[in-house]
């Protein structure tokens, strides 16, 4: 482990880790909460030699970085749920053409406005299907520095593998939260380079052809093969069609390069799920307070526990189902009107186990909160 | 090298219809790209969704075919992070100024080298003949079946107005006169925009009897005259041809290098 260890920001923490995945060219749009992601890009960036935009608006920005992603750049974009909604169509069009880049969203409560500067969890499921059309996504959450440092970085790096755009859902209470981060040595955690064709000068390339497993080789614009790149329905030339096998073909493929890989995107932390009776299931900022009700009520003899996701789509149904299956109750703890729950219930055998932990009022949830739920559920009053 | 080197035949028959301007923009095109003597690996040509948006498909550069009106959104990230390339990017006229404005407004402010071609044929060709903000008013369209009221945007008034450094407007009748007007746009160092009035028989021609393509080209010919020509001068109706703005402005990606410099220094 480093030496370096800093007092930062969870913004900085955010845009820090997508330097050390070797993010090349980031464009985006002001937007609170998110915003000194975007400072500190334009602070760090051109001293390093790396490219750095300030776009007319969210719209432009996550179509500028994927222009660059084609050129070969590791990109990165970030903004909360306004500008994450305006991203929502070209989002579409990162999963069709298959183009690796990470877009951050620094959640605030919603919708609309909402609460600019205030903490919320809303948008998970937009995460999953803000954009039309069937297919699959990948979002992860980190609950401290020194996992957002590390999730930036898986987020990197499955971007390349999968060929997918990978959403990072952080909230306003971990983006402004300062707290120490012990930076990790260079080599310390991996980092995947970009998968390039070995297709020679003159011979055919395919860029949407997948190898068998799954996986394409990209070649960047501006080097020797030149291809097509499309959001419609494409062959493997990258060339429209709407011939109903390579449709078929196509649609499974974007989904199964990720469903299938579920095991691999799957990151989760457990604590105290031994023999615990009853499960916390939580992510992103509220696994702070429910890991905090975990260790105070084990303080008191109460078998509970916590199961915190980092993977939040592809969802780990089964992880969630195994590691509840010997649970009494199942609370999960999250800052919204439920969105996660729902998830959970349709994981586990019996759902009538699953309740719900929430607080959607802008302020911080708190072990009170959680303890009413547990008190309501134990019988112990309200 | 002839033209049929720069298409991907494989492609093709392409999608436009009969008697549509498109084709001899792409034609055009391909000869000014031939003459300039400009590597296929080194251009890149970027559009939305539309009809003239299927150009990429058609042309064996690097191709992007996007979202409908944020072709040069994406085409700043390509150019930006590889300013060596040459960036193309046709347009059509609703592509470009009705869902696509504020990116256009913001791609000349930034005076980005990169070649905005609007192919302007007054219409919705791909969704079946919707009027446009360039139709201008007393125009029938199938969304206006007594006629358009909506005044037209001024491509080239409004190019000039966000900073654009070169624009120039051109039609399909006027082949020669357009193809110059691409070589300069192409070599001009900053961003560039080529109107070109381009018809559409199918939809604008039909509805507006303006009859088939060969008569649309005649009206091309009838209703336009050379920027400070003569004839321009005594019939302010006719629409005028020719260069708008041609300046030399600093270019984007080069102020983006020397702030690098200049932060490297620090």
């Amino acid at each position: 482990m480093s030496e370096k260890t800093v007092f930062v920001q969870g913004n900085e923490v955010c845009a820090e880790a997508a330097l050390y995945a070797g993010v090349g060219f980031y464009a985006g749009y002001p937007i609170t909460p998110s915003s000194e992601i975007m400072e500190h890009m334009s602070r760090r960036m051109p001293g390093l030699g790396l490219k750095f935009l300030q776009m007319e608006d969210e719209i432009a920005s996550l179509a500028a970085i994927i222009g660059a992603s084609l050129t070969g750049h590791k990109v990165m974009t970030a903004t909360s749920g306004p500008g994450f909604s305006l991203m929502q169509e070209t989002l579409g069009f990162a999963v069709m053409a298959e183009i690796p880049c990470v877009v951050v969203n620094v959640q605030r409560g919603g919708p609309s406005t909402g609460l600019p500067t205030q903490a919320a969890q809303s948008d998970v499921y937009q995460a999953r299907w803000g954009t039309h059309g069937d297919h699959a996504i990948i979002a992860l959450t980190a609950s401290n520095h020194q996992d957002i440092f590390e999730l930036t970085v898986d987020a990197f790096n499955m971007a390349e593998t999968y060929r997918t755009p990978v959403v990072l859902l952080l909230d306003e209470a971990i983006g402004h939260l300062r707290e120490k981060l012990q930076i990790p040595d260079k080599g310390e955690l991996e980092v995947v380079k970009r998968l390039r064709t070995a297709v020679p000068d003159g011979v055919d390339y395919h860029p949407y052809l997948p190898r068998e497993d799954g996986r394409l080789p990209m070649s960047d614009f501006g080097d020797k093969h030149r291809y097509n790149v499309t959001g419609l329905y494409h062959n493997m030339w990258g060339f429209p069609t709407t011939n109903p096998d390579v449709i078929h073909g196509l649609i499974h493929h974007l989904v199964d390069k990720i469903e299938n890989n579920l095991h691999q995107i799957t990151r989760y932390k457990e604590y105290y799920l031994e023999d615990a009776e009853c499960v916390l299931v939580s992510y992103g900022c509220s696994a702070r307070t429910a890991l905090h009700t975990v260790k105070n009520r084990r303080q008191r003899g109460m078998k509970i526990g916590l199961l915190e996701l980092q993977t939040l789509w592809p969802f780990p149904a089964n992880l969630v189902r195994d590691k509840c299956s010997d649970a009494r109750y199942i609370v999960v703890v999250e800052m919204n009107m439920g969105q996660i729950v729902h998830e959970v219930k349709r994981a586990v055998d019996d759902p009538e186990r699953v309740f719900l932990a929430n607080r959607v009022d802008g302020e911080f949830i708190t072990p009170t909160n959680i303890k009413n739920v547990l008190r309501v559920i134990t019988g112990r009053g309200v | 090298m002839a033209v049929q080197d720069y298409i991907r035949s494989r492609f093709f028959p392409h999608i436009w219809c009969v008697g549509c301007g498109h084709g001899t923009v792409l034609n055009v095109l391909l000869r000014t790209v031939e003459n300039l003597g400009l590597d296929k690996r080194d251009i890149v040509m970027v559009s939305g969704i539309g009809c003239s948006s299927r150009m990429p498909g058609y042309v064996d550069f690097h191709s992007l075919h996007t979202l409908h009106g944020r072709a040069l959104a994406f085409a700043t990230g390509t150019k930006m992070s590889k300013p060596e390339l040459t960036v193309l990017v046709p347009m059509g006229d609703g592509d470009a100024l009705a869902i696509g404005g504020n990116h256009f407004i913001h791609a000349c402010r930034r005076n980005i080298d990169m070649t905005a071609i609007v192919l302007n044929n007054r219409i919705y060709g791909m969704t079946g003949g919707q009027f446009s903000p360039l139709s201008g008013p007393g125009v029938v369209a199938s969304t206006a079946p007594n006629s358009t009221y909506d005044p037209a945007f001024d491509v080239m008034r409004l190019a000039v107005g966000a900073g654009a450094s070169f624009a120039a407007r051109g039609s399909t009748y006027h082949v020669m006169e357009l193809q110059k007007l691409l070589e300069k746009a192409i070599s001009h160092k900053g961003f560039s925009v080529v109107e070109i009035l381009s018809p559409c028989p199918t939809h604008f021609g039909r509805k507006n009897r303006q009859g088939d393509g060969v008569e649309m080209f005649e009206w091309l010919k009838d209703n336009t005259a050379r920027l400070g020509s003569k004839a321009a001068e005594e019939n302010g109706e006719l629409i005028t041809r020719g260069i708008f703005v041609d300046e030399e402005r600093p270019e984007y990606c080069e102020q983006y290098q020397s702030s690098l410099e200049h932060s490297r220094e620090d």
